[in-house]
């Protein structure tokens, strides 16, 4: 007589369940993911609800401080702070995921071709480490100070000076990705289904973007993360010491660097974009914390 | 050890020529005249002729050779000359690098700026491990404890919010509303006597804390998670069997051992003390190296960031040799062969 086995659900987990699960524990990382979230929506959307013209000059109300009409005061020309502070968000963002995105690929890029390759490993690392080894900050003021011009004329004040700053930074903050990528793919080059697919005549490229790549991810979205809050800072910290964006076309460092000198009259003008670079800053590194700890296997309670 | 630091030493002269080279060639691509800053009405001929007197008509590689000759040959034996008060060979018809702004010597200028930077930039570093190391013993000593919530998220924040922003709010309270410090930083006072130093204290202690807490909050970070390490390890265990005091195994065994990652991450960033300079001396308008990078970026000084920039980066191989030596004397599971 046949017994009736029960019906028992099957308890399929996808590693981004788990990823998910453990992630969701992390309570400083959801904050962060929340806060994060806050600033991105209140950015894009605040001038919906605020709409003011960020570059409108009202000579009648300079320097004015908390109003209806100005609820986070105003500069020294009559520009409203609050529609300055979610202009030069956008702009700080948009710059922040560009150059994360350019130092991404290339890091990739670079880890992936000196992991798997074993002749380009020796040269490819050799370059890496003469990039740790370049004074990073000067090199980027000079860089900015003497190309500024060109790539204005080039592509227009606007996009020009973006085109460089993002260009810079992605360039020069490449290294650890690429080590770290190295790293991961020099294990996992040895694991048997690579062995399995090379067997089979899986092609190289196919190898690398079929089955290391995607078993190289979790080290490369910590990057990922760490890497726009890596590029905020310096792009405000750029714009701080005046070789960053336009007044303008600023960006949140700009304002903090504009507003330094009305520092006695205005503080809110140090205070708003100062506030704001530092909790994105801050939420991002929260995030790559948790995601750090929920994408390492070792770390998981199963 | 000896064999090991030859070897790194000659690694360390080619990765040098090849920043040295990569920064004098982005310096000379760039399309910018040192003359540019001159009035319009200057005939073309004159201006030849400044550019002449620069040395701006010869070859590209004939003026890489001829900095290079500088840099490394007759600086040196400059300062070779000047401290020991000998002289080597015709010391006036050598060639030094001079800055076009001021025409004067560049490593004379570096020599006059570097003493502030060391002082405000080199002591914060100080200040910074002072703090860091303490709270790093006890919030993984008490892990998960009232003290290591709040030193964790403190080390936090304190790395994510940068100093340019830390400086202005201390600005804002400290003296814009409290009116206790100056803002400005006076590289002109002299410390004669107890007021006068009373008043050094206080214009530098807020660039000093500023960077301080900067640098304390990064390496709190990594000296907690070196304690963590090192904590449940079996020989923490073999030492409080054997009857020692708490004291002597957390600070005698556990510190002692963790130390050794952290003294090379202090190490490493000796360097970044100069970068770090770059932004605090402009908030703090003290005029050291940071602030004269600037000024000669600005003013398209060529030689002057050259140098500048290139002795950053000797800086940087040189502490990274610096490090990696000194893992090996302190870790003797370290062998370099």
């Amino acid at each position: 007589m046949p017994t009736e086995i029960p019906d028992t659900p099957r308890t399929h987990r996808s590693l981004w369940v788990d990823v998910w699960l453990t992630f969701r524990q992390h309570t400083g990382a959801l904050i962060g993911v929340g806060v994060f979230a806050g600033i991105v929506l209140a950015v894009f959307l605040g001038p919906f609800v605020h709409d003011v013209d960020p570059q409108y000059l009202d000579l009648q109300a300079r320097n004015k401080g908390v109003s209806l009409s100005h609820p986070l005061g105003t500069d020294n020309l009559g520009r409203d702070t609050l529609a300055q502070v979610f202009a030069g968000g956008r702009i700080s963002l948009a710059v922040g995921f560009a150059a994360m995105f350019l130092s991404l690929v290339l890091g990739t890029a670079v880890g992936t071709l000196a992991g798997y390759f074993r002749r380009l490993d020796g040269p490819l690392m050799r370059f890496t480490d003469l990039f740790l080894a370049l004074p990073l900050l000067p090199l980027l003021l000079v860089i900015i100070m003497l190309f500024r011009d060109t790539l204005r004329n080039a592509f227009g004040p606007e996009t020009g000076i973006f085109l460089l700053i993002v260009f810079v930074i992605g360039i020069t903050s490449w290294m650890q990705t690429a080590r770290i990528v190295r790293g991961e793919v020099l294990a996992i080059k040895e694991r048997e289904f690579i062995t399995a697919a090379r067997s089979i005549g899986t092609r190289e490229r196919r190898i690398v973007s079929r089955h290391i790549l995607p078993n190289a991810l979790s080290p490369i979205m910590v990057s990922a993360t760490l890497g726009i809050a890596n590029a905020i800072i310096t792009e405000s910290a750029l714009s701080f010491l005046g070789l960053g964006f336009p007044p303008d076309f600023p960006t949140w460092g700009r304002l903090l660097f504009d507003g330094a000198n009305f520092i006695t009259i205005t503080p809110a003008r140090v205070l708003w974009p100062g506030l704001a670079i530092s909790l994105t800053v801050l939420s991002v590194n929260y995030i790559g914390d948790g995601l750090r700890d929920a994408l390492d296997p070792r770390l998981r309670d199963t | 050890m000896i064999r090991y630091i030859t070897r790194r030493l000659m690694f360390a002269v080619p990765t040098l020529i090849a920043i040295s080279f990569a920064i004098f060639a982005l310096l000379d691509l760039a399309p910018n005249d040192p003359t540019g800053q001159l009035p319009l009405t200057i005939p073309p001929e004159v201006r030849a002729q400044i550019r002449e007197s620069l040395g701006l008509d010869q070859p590209f590689h004939l003026r890489y050779a001829k900095w290079m000759e500088q840099f490394f040959v007759n600086e040196p034996l400059n300062l070779i000359e000047e401290a020991f008060d000998v002289e080597i060979g015709d010391s006036s018809t050598r060639p030094r690098i001079r800055s076009w702004a001021t025409r004067s010597p560049v490593v004379d200028i570096i020599a006059e700026r570097l003493p502030q930077t060391l002082w405000v930039v080199g002591l914060s570093y100080v200040v910074g491990i002072l703090i860091a190391v303490p709270i790093g013993v006890i919030s993984a000593y008490r892990q998960y404890s009232w003290f290591d919530q709040i030193g964790t998220f403190v080390s936090m924040v304190g790395f994510s919010v940068p100093t340019f922003f830390t400086g202005l709010l201390a600005i804002i309270l400290f003296s814009v509303m409290l009116q206790w410090l100056p803002s400005i930083y006076d590289t002109t006072h002299e410390v004669t006597d107890l007021t006068s130093f009373w008043v050094q204290v206080k214009q530098m202690l807020m660039p000093v804390m500023v960077l301080a807490l900067y640098n304390a909050a990064q390496l709190s970070r990594f000296m907690r998670s070196a304690m963590l390490d090192n904590l449940n390890l079996d020989y923490v265990r073999t030492a409080r069997s054997k009857g020692l005091r708490e004291r002597a195994v957390l600070l005698i065994h556990v510190l002692r051992n963790s130390m050794i990652p952290v003294v090379t991450m202090i190490a490493l960033g000796v360097p970044t003390i100069f970068s770090g300079a770059i932004i605090t001396e402009q908030i703090f308008r003290v005029n050291g190296l940071g602030q004269l990078l600037i000024v000669a970026i600005q003013g398209a000084d060529i030689p002057l960031v050259q140098t500048l920039t290139f002795l950053f980066a000797v800086l940087i191989v040189l502490f990274n040799l610096i490090a990696d030596v000194l893992y090996g004397i302190l870790d003797p599971r370290i062998r370099y062969d």
